[in-house]
């Protein structure tokens, strides 16, 4: 199928967002996003992996045995994800300890899968390049909008930053210390896809049963 | 003995992997429309955790750990960068051979987990046990104990999901809430629910 580098770029970000529709690789996003500060390292750790082995796979698709593919994948994503870690380790601890085991857990974010295993398999470097930039940004949108919107009304901070003074410091915001915490970010999560399914009426899913209506007797 | 116990009861309800770590969420939502197929998940789930779980404590112990490898003469080896790449390969093998023996003798249960158990290799539950045992320097008997409690909290929550759904199919949901968002909001819930067990001092 023919398409414009653009679309391939752009198409996973609003369209056919990975998190929102397909529903892959929210397993990490949803743990990082207390604040700006990890969703954002977290976004571009991701980005950069999943756009290194779009490109190292789909440059090597046609020397891959099909019957060994997996295994294939899987070692080039987990030695990319080694580096990304080292890289974080060394030049910024503090957030590499504050994400703990989930930096290690983009190895199982099914989206790097997912996109080498339908993508980078049939397309030339260029493109899975692209497509790899496109499921990276459509991923981090949700990770900091969420990120952001947890920060702000859970502390009244963007990264850190005072935007809105709280009562205990003589301000005037008292924080929901519910944002915080892990139902919030799923109550966020179904708000977001209640909302977008609201503008794009053809995501919405059919219900199993219809309630049959009211017919008055007689 | 009570040591253990506890890091049991606080796997399970405490930090439960599915509604305080948001781990596997993916199987999580997608597996949860029937209590049969989320039970047999589940049950796939705890099998391959506990075997993985003590088996990469001990790949950890003697291969990867700073200066582990003193019994082969290199004493000043350390290996832990590797840990990504070895755990994964474990978990890989593990499941294959699992799915091997378990067609090849057990064939009931074989049909009864069969469809699950290469779902297992990249669900993020396992591959997190592995790394929270690392990042939590557990010994073996604290690693078996771990393993268990993890895997059977997952299948916890994704049966009291499934039975959730099954019942929540009759109800007049608003039209973009349908399914998927709905979802969200009865895990919320649940987590809502499962936050009251963080009290518990152990």
């Amino acid at each position: 199928m023919p398409r414009q580098a653009t679309d391939v770029l752009f198409d996973p970000v609003f369209k056919n967002n990975p998190v929102v529709l397909q529903m892959l690789g929210i397993c990490s996003a949803l743990a990082v996003t207390t604040n700006l500060n990890t969703a954002l390292v977290m976004s571009i750790a991701l980005t950069s992996v999943i756009t290194l082995s779009n490109l190292s796979i789909s440059m090597i698709r046609n020397q891959i045995p099909s019957s060994i593919r997996m295994i294939v994948q899987m070692v080039i994503i987990a030695s990319l994800v080694i580096v990304v870690d080292q890289v974080l380790k060394a030049y910024a601890f503090a957030l590499a300890k504050q994400l703990s085991v989930f930096v290690g857990l983009i190895i199982t974010n099914c989206i790097v899968m997912g996109r080498a295993e339908a993508f980078a398999m049939q397309n030339p470097p260029g493109r899975s390049l692209l497509d790899g930039i496109g499921n990276g940004l459509g991923y981090s949108l949700l990770l900091i909008s969420l990120g952001a919107t947890r920060e702000l009304f859970g502390a009244g901070k963007l990264m850190g930053f005072e935007v809105m003074p709280l009562v205990t410091a003589d301000g005037w915001y008292v924080p929901n210390g519910l944002f915080l915490l892990p139902p919030s970010a799923f109550f966020l999560i179904g708000f977001f896809i209640w909302a977008l399914r609201m503008w794009k009426k053809d995501q919405q899913e059919k219900p199993a049963f219809r309630i049959a209506p009211q017919v008055k007797e007689g | 003995m009570e040591h253990l116990l506890s890091l049991f009861v606080r796997a399970v309800f405490i930090e439960n992997m599915a509604l305080a770590f948001f781990l596997g969420i993916c199987s999580f939502i997608a597996i949860s429309k029937k209590v049969e197929t989320a039970i047999g998940l589940g049950a796939a789930v705890v099998v391959v955790q506990s075997i993985t779980l003590p088996l990469n404590n001990l790949v950890y112990t003697y291969l990867l750990k700073d200066g582990a490898l003193v019994w082969a003469g290199f004493p000043e080896l350390d290996l832990s960068y590797l840990g990504f790449l070895t755990y994964i390969g474990v978990i890989a093998a593990t499941v294959q051979i699992l799915e091997m023996l378990l067609d090849k003798y057990v064939p009931a249960l074989y049909n009864a987990l069969g469809i699950f158990l290469p779902l297992i290799t990249v669900n993020c539950v396992i591959m997190a046990g592995s790394l929270f045992m690392v990042e939590r320097d557990y010994n073996f008997a604290e690693s078996v104990v771990y393993g268990v409690g993890s895997g059977f909290s997952f299948a916890l929550a994704i049966a009291l999901l499934a039975g959730i759904r099954e019942k929540l199919k009759y109800s007049d949901v608003p039209d973009g809430l349908q399914g998927l968002g709905i979802a969200f909001i009865v895990i919320g819930l649940m987590s809502l629910g499962f936050m009251s067990f963080s009290g518990i001092q152990l």
